[in-house]
């Protein structure tokens, strides 16, 4: 499915001339298309008629009133509420299945392959790991210049895989299968951010890749060129994590960040279309629910929450008293019925998404769980952890 | 209160957009919890039975569980 990005948002600014990618605004009630930075200077003249910085304070808080309203009016019902019917979930054992053991410090994030078993982790140390997550062989490894090196993701094709940290990069490394395979000499540098590299992941393609950065910023590139396609503004601190919506639902993706919020953004304009603020701390992980209709997220004030998109509200919380750690990051098992949570307490705990209970808690890690996936088919989950291990667990 | 000064023309800035993206999400279509809830509640239950780790499948179909060898007694 091929997203044609480069032929709708980017080409000349029809003010500046200048090829960059562009946004629709509206000048004198006439349709233009124009750069980020010629919007930004229209916006910075001067104050228009009737319109004063009070005017549009005010304007702002009777729409935030005008929002709460309206979703307070569709608030009949709790989630757990109309869940009560469906029936509760045994006993759930499950163990670690496998320990991968070879990074030289914490792990900070892991990414699945398509074909259910290879892995690719980086940690603390630089390094990105490949590994069989059957065999718990290394089959790739490459050191990168930077030392925490905060994201990884695997391409879909399994051909290659996306790594930064404190480099402010995102770059490209094709997997290949040569005896003596120098990675890093085919490296390619992709997204360029003015602070750390937070988070990153291909889309339906190897060609693109979504960044999220320290920065603030969220950012789409084109793998080939290198070149910026759209970036998203709104976040009102660094973004930590973000997480695409699945490709029957369209283009759009979720990100959270160290402002508490959590924002859906529309991939081809670049506009933000909804944003929820309910959480009382960063925002380290968010993650779609298998329809599309919701995601979820996880955060440093120790709570996981459900938030429904149409209903474009929080639908559940999943929290409890005697935990107190944040949660670092979170997944849905294949029909979203569980999620699993990792904590900086070490632990993973397992809730019941619909009637918002714990139905397990999962011991095992030495130190905080960093990173959490449920493998493409369903069949396990992998943890990677400060430890310097992943666990996969089924 | 001259709009010439530089802090406040990114107020200004600042404030429009604010204003602006408020007026989109305000402006979104909802349902209700209710609804919102239940066709949750249908997605995991039209796709439970698929979910190995809701299900449990047996070791000999996990690769990641180890296949208990038999004794000959």
């Amino acid at each position: 499915m091929d997203q044609t990005f480069l032929a709708i948002v980017f080409g000349p600014c029809d003010k500046c001339s200048k090829n960059k990618p562009l946004r629709p605004v509206s000048v004198k009630s006439e349709q233009r298309s124009y750069c980020s930075l010629c919007v930004e200077m229209m916006a910075t003249e001067g104050l228009h008629e009737n319109e004063t910085l009070a005017s549009l304070k005010s304007e702002a808080e009777s729409l935030k009133g005008k929002l709460e309203e309206e979703r307070a009016k569709l608030h009949d019902v709790e989630l757990h509420q109309v869940a009560e019917r469906v029936e509760a979930l045994g006993q759930f054992v499950m163990k670690t299945r496998r320990t991968l053991k070879g990074h030289g410090n914490k792990v900070l994030c892991m990414d699945w392959c398509k074909d259910k078993r290879r892995i690719v982790s980086s940690s603390q140390d630089g390094k990105v790991i490949v590994w069989d997550s059957f065999t718990t062989n290394k089959e790739h490894a490459v050191t990168m210049p930077c030392t925490w090196v905060m994201a990884c993701a695997y391409a879909p094709s399994g051909c290659a895989i996306a790594c930064g940290g404190l480099d402010n990069k995102c770059s490209v490394y094709p997997l290949t299968f040569e005896k003596n395979e120098n990675m890093a000499a085919k490296k390619k540098s992709v997204a360029m951010h003015t602070n750390y590299l937070s988070a990153c992941s291909f889309t339906n393609s190897d060609m693109q890749i979504l960044t999220a950065s320290g920065d603030g910023t969220c950012a789409l590139w084109d793998v080939e060129s290198g070149q910026l396609l759209q970036s998203f503004h709104g976040h009102g601190a660094d973004v930590l994590c973000l997480d695409l919506a699945p490709s029957e639902t369209g283009n759009t993706f979720v990100s959270g960040g160290c402002d508490k919020k959590a924002m859906v953004w529309d991939m081809r304009s670049g506009q933000c279309v909804q944003s929820f603020e309910t959480h009382d701390s960063d925002i380290n992980s968010v993650r779609y629910y298998p329809s599309g209709d919701a995601f979820a997220s996880g955060s440093d004030d120790a709570t996981c929450r459900l938030y429904d998109l149409r209903a474009d509200r929080e639908v559940a919380i999943y929290s409890k008293e005697s935990i107190i750690f944040g949660a670092s990051s979170v997944d849905f098992s294949l029909s979203g019925r569980l999620l699993f949570a990792g904590y900086n307490d070490y632990t993973i705990n397992v809730w019941d998404v619909l009637k918002g209970s714990r139905v397990s808690i999962l011991f095992g890690h030495e130190n905080r769980v960093s990173t959490l996936r449920v493998s493409p088919d369903g069949t396990a989950f992998c943890s990677g952890s400060w430890d310097h291990t992943l666990r996969i667990w089924a | 209160m001259s709009g010439k000064t530089g802090t406040t023309t990114n107020n200004i800035a600042q404030a429009r957009r604010t204003v602006q993206q408020l007026r989109i999400e305000a402006s979104i279509e909802r349902i209700k919890v209710s609804k919102a809830s239940a066709d949750l509640m249908l997605y995991c239950e039209e796709h439970a039975k698929k979910d190995p780790l809701l299900m449990g499948i047996p070791a000999s179909e996990n690769p990641f569980k180890d296949k208990k060898t038999c004794i000959l007694l």
